[in-house]
């Protein structure tokens, strides 16, 4: 291999430089005079919050969107980088952390897209489907050119996107939140991919908030905080917790200590349970579980494996085909939604957006959402507005919401605010059993640490609580038990303390509990 | 009745004018594919159909030069389509409704221009048949397939073009990406609105051509409303034919063989309500489209107009 190029030929960048980096967004300053550079065979980590300036600042070396002061440099010389076009031409490629794919089309097709043809008008896949594979061999990227991209599972998915950008000349990758929604051993994977692109000259710029992957992978970590630059340092010369304190700019604490709780009586079970999504596959199958007071069963696996169908079978919102549902044994699987909230049901759903809040109610309408026809807040067919405000008002201080007022449209808080909105809802009323779907995806490190305590004070008072995430490292700080979901069916449950990361990833990835027990013995 | 019905000249008849009445609906139908492969439900393709069809029936009337017509249908048609666009791509209007007020605008503006520039109810002499040679000579076939004018093999010969356009093309690829993803093609260079004002144009064009097929392949008169909905049904054949072109030609075949059907049997008198008669094929969309809801995958940001986020 010949100095300075890179397998794919083309160059590398031994330089990058952003250099003053300001971008005003209506109301907010997403960069703040940022500087950040980034060198041939490197991996620059970029660490904040969301909402700190990481993906708003890459976007801007990618062409996305536009500086409003500050410059670019390659390899020394000032370059105008106005669409992702200018950007692939300078060598510059990215990694979306929303895979930026069309599934109906194929892998060829996706990578062809808005590329020049070699047969001008026509397009020429069988050229790319070649030129894919080459790629996909010298890069130890497994992926079939003529698939269709919805057929691919996520890690694939994610080595199409990589594909994409090298096909493209990509010199230098961004990589925005690459790890979010893969498993604990396709990251190690992923890694080792990266690894192999730095070793042979490429420049690689990682964002993330996980402290633990930014410290395994990157030689050097530049932490953003509400859009300035707190500081850039080489991986060796910092622990996680001075990170984190960068990160959040005070202490934070990283690992909990939970007080054992007597577990309680079982209050919500489900009995063979089978139910389909809305698109008519099947979601669960056969799905018994228990879950007692007093506990937080951690419900671990990949986006997509029915999380989400589990959570709304168990809050009503979907259809039990097969199977039973009940609550505090009660058979409650034909009861309707309010009927199980009387009964001390409560549902934090995962699509906070979307399913939890009403954007334009106010933040006391929100939170009588499925309490207003109950007292206090309703008297006959009329709203009571006195208790509405008073409740709304305690439980703001309470959860110490951050809002100018009870009156504010919810849509204008933060992601952190408005969960804890949600939060302050489902659990003021004392739930016997909380289903919590992704209680802190999105949401800031501050927000979380609160979330997080306040459901273990309720798992302390003796409520049960099924903690849907995939966030491994929460379901491993917050929960008691742990059961591992690999498309509708539950591979294993394990107590918290007999269990790590690694065992349950590859329950994630489909291997059962029993046969976990054997590979092990067959290791020794 | 039908006894009648089964004599092979009244079939043939039929099926004869099954073929040519599906010219108009091919050209409007498959024009709208385009538009809303990528990601724009034009719904104004009747107001663009009518347009078209009274510029050409005007140009015939005063030059007599049929192509000079249909050229001028075409690029009438064209901008409307870019009205449609800067209205729902640049403006990002909601697109059934600046659809449904671009069809009012070419139903008035086509009536008030008639009145203005013809008056009453006059007739050109519009394509004739254009007999394939051999072809046309085998029996039933000939007769029913090859016996038609140069419009309405126009009209055939666009089904594989479009086919090739979205499957064998570079600027096709754009096309499917941009109505399914404009983010991931937005993040590849491709300008999505770019891709959408050539397909909404496009569009529109071809429903312009449609308006010609009408007014000067097989009417060869110009009256008010003339397409009777004819563009409406256009948009419905796309949702029946799955948004892919052979979809297209089976439903626009289908629904021109019941409104030929329907034809006959008003012409023979047969004791029906004609009204009813009339109301047949609408009846048939309707159910079609209940069995095609749900069957198919629409282009996923149909009628979303495309901004990019944070």
């Amino acid at each position: 291999m010949t100095d300075n190029l890179l397998p794919t030929g083309l160059p590398r960048i031994d330089l990058l430089e952003m250099r003053g980096v300001v971008k005003r967004f209506p109301g907010v300053l997403a960069c703040d005079s940022v500087d950040f550079d980034i060198k041939a065979g490197e991996v620059h980590a970029l660490l904040g919050e969301n909402g700190a300036g990481k993906s708003t600042l890459m976007k801007i070396l990618y062409g996305l969107y536009r500086m409003d002061a500050g410059e670019i440099l390659l390899n020394g010389r000032p370059v105008q980088i106005n669409t992702p076009t200018d950007a692939l031409k300078y060598g510059i490629g990215m990694v979306h952390q929303h895979f930026m794919l069309v599934d109906t089309l194929t892998v060829a097709e996706n990578v062809a897209l808005g590329l020049k043809s070699s047969r001008g008008p026509l397009l020429d896949l069988d050229k790319v489907e070649a030129r894919v594979a080459e790629l996909s061999r010298v890069y130890g990227l497994q992926v079939d050119p003529k698939a269709p991209v919805w057929s691919l599972p996520v890690g694939v998915r994610q080595r199409v996107e990589i594909i994409k950008a090298l096909y493209r000349g990509a010199a230098l990758l961004i990589l925005d939140e690459p790890t979010a929604v893969l498993t604990p051993q396709e990251v190690d994977e992923l890694f080792i991919t990266l690894r192999r692109m730095t070793a042979d000259g490429h420049s690689l710029v990682f964002i993330s908030h996980k402290l633990r992957e930014v410290l395994a992978l990157s030689d050097r970590i530049s932490v953003l905080r509400a859009g300035g630059l707190v500081g850039t340092t080489r991986n060796e010369n910092i622990t996680r917790h001075e990170l984190a304190r960068m990160m959040v700019g005070r202490e934070v604490l990283l690992d909990r200590n939970k007080a054992p709780v007597k577990v309680g009586e079982t209050l919500l079970s489900l009995n063979d349970v089978e139910a389909y999504r809305v698109t008519g596959t099947r979601a669960l199958y056969n799905l018994t579980q228990e879950l007692r007071g007093g506990e937080i069963l951690g419900i671990a696996g990949v986006s997509g494996n029915g999380q989400r169908t589990l959570a709304e079978v168990i809050a009503g919102l979907r259809e039990v085909r097969d199977g039973n549902v009940s609550l505090l044994g009660t058979d409650i699987t034909k009861w309707g939604i309010d009927k199980r909230i009387e009964a001390g049901l409560r549902y934090i759903p995962e699509e906070r957006m979307h399913d939890g809040v009403i954007q334009d109610f106010s933040i006391a309408e929100n939170i009588i959402l499925q309490d207003h026809v109950r007292k206090p807040f309703s008297r006959g067919i009329f709203l009571d507005f006195k208790a509405i405000a008073r409740q709304s008002q305690k439980l703001v201080d309470e959860f110490r919401v951050k809002t100018p007022s009870i009156d504010t449209p919810i849509k204008s808080l933060s992601g952190g605010n408005i969960q804890k909105v949600i939060l302050a809802r489902e659990i003021s009323n004392a739930p016997k059993v909380l289903i919590a779907a992704q209680p802190t995806r999105g949401v800031d490190i501050g927000a979380t640490e609160y979330i997080h305590e306040r459901l273990i004070e309720q798992r302390n008072r003796g409520t049960a609580i099924l903690l849907i995430s995939e966030d491994l490292d929460e379901v491993l700080a917050l929960s008691d038990r742990i059961a591992v979901l690999y498309e509708g069916q539950i591979m294993g449950v394990v107590d918290r303390q007999d269990t790590n990361a690694e065992a349950l990833g590859l329950m994630m990835a489909g291997v059962r509990q029993e046969n976990l027990v054997e590979m092990k013995a067959a290791d020794r | 009745m039908f006894n009648e019905l089964l004599q092979s000249s009244v079939l043939i008849g039929i099926l004869y004018s099954g073929i040519r009445l599906a010219a108009p609906y091919l050209f409007a139908a498959l024009g709208e594919t385009v538009a809303q492969r990528a990601g724009v439900l034009d719904l104004g393709v009747d107001g663009i159909m009518l347009m078209g069809s009274f510029a050409a029936f005007y140009v015939v009337f005063e030059t007599g030069n049929l192509w000079l017509g249909v050229a001028v249908a075409v690029a009438v048609g064209a901008l409307m389509g870019l009205l449609m666009a800067v209205i729902s791509v640049t403006y990002q209007a909601e697109q059934g409704i600046s659809g449904i007020g671009l069809y009012l605008f070419g139903l008035g503006l086509s009536s008030l221009l008639f009145r203005v520039m013809i008056g009453s109810v006059k007739g050109v002499s519009g394509f004739p048949i254009l007999r394939i040679p051999v072809l046309s000579d085998i029996p039933v076939i000939g007769e029913i397939f090859f016996n038609h004018n140069i419009l309405v093999y126009l009209a055939y010969l666009m089904v594989p073009v479009i086919w090739l356009l979205f499957d064998k093309t570079t600027l096709g690829l754009k096309i499917r990406a941009v109505g399914h993803n404009p983010e991931a093609a937005d993040s590849l260079g491709v300008s999505v609105n770019r891709v959408r004002y050539f397909a909404v144009i496009f569009g529109a064009a071809m429903a312009g051509l449609a308006g010609a097929t009408l007014s000067i392949a097989q009417l060869n008169v110009w009256q008010e409303n003339i397409t009777n909905g004819l563009g409406f049904i256009a948009v419905a054949l796309v949702y029946f034919g799955g948004w892919r072109p052979l979809g297209v030609l089976l439903g626009s075949l289908l629904f021109a063989t019941v409104n030929a059907l329907q034809l006959w049997v008003q012409v023979k008198g047969i004791n029906i309500p004609s009204d009813l008669a009339v109301m047949l094929p609408y009846v048939l969309t309707i159910f079609v489209l209940i069995f095609a809801s749900g069957r198919v995958r629409q282009p996923a940001a149909l009628t979303k107009p495309f901004e990019r986020s944070g």
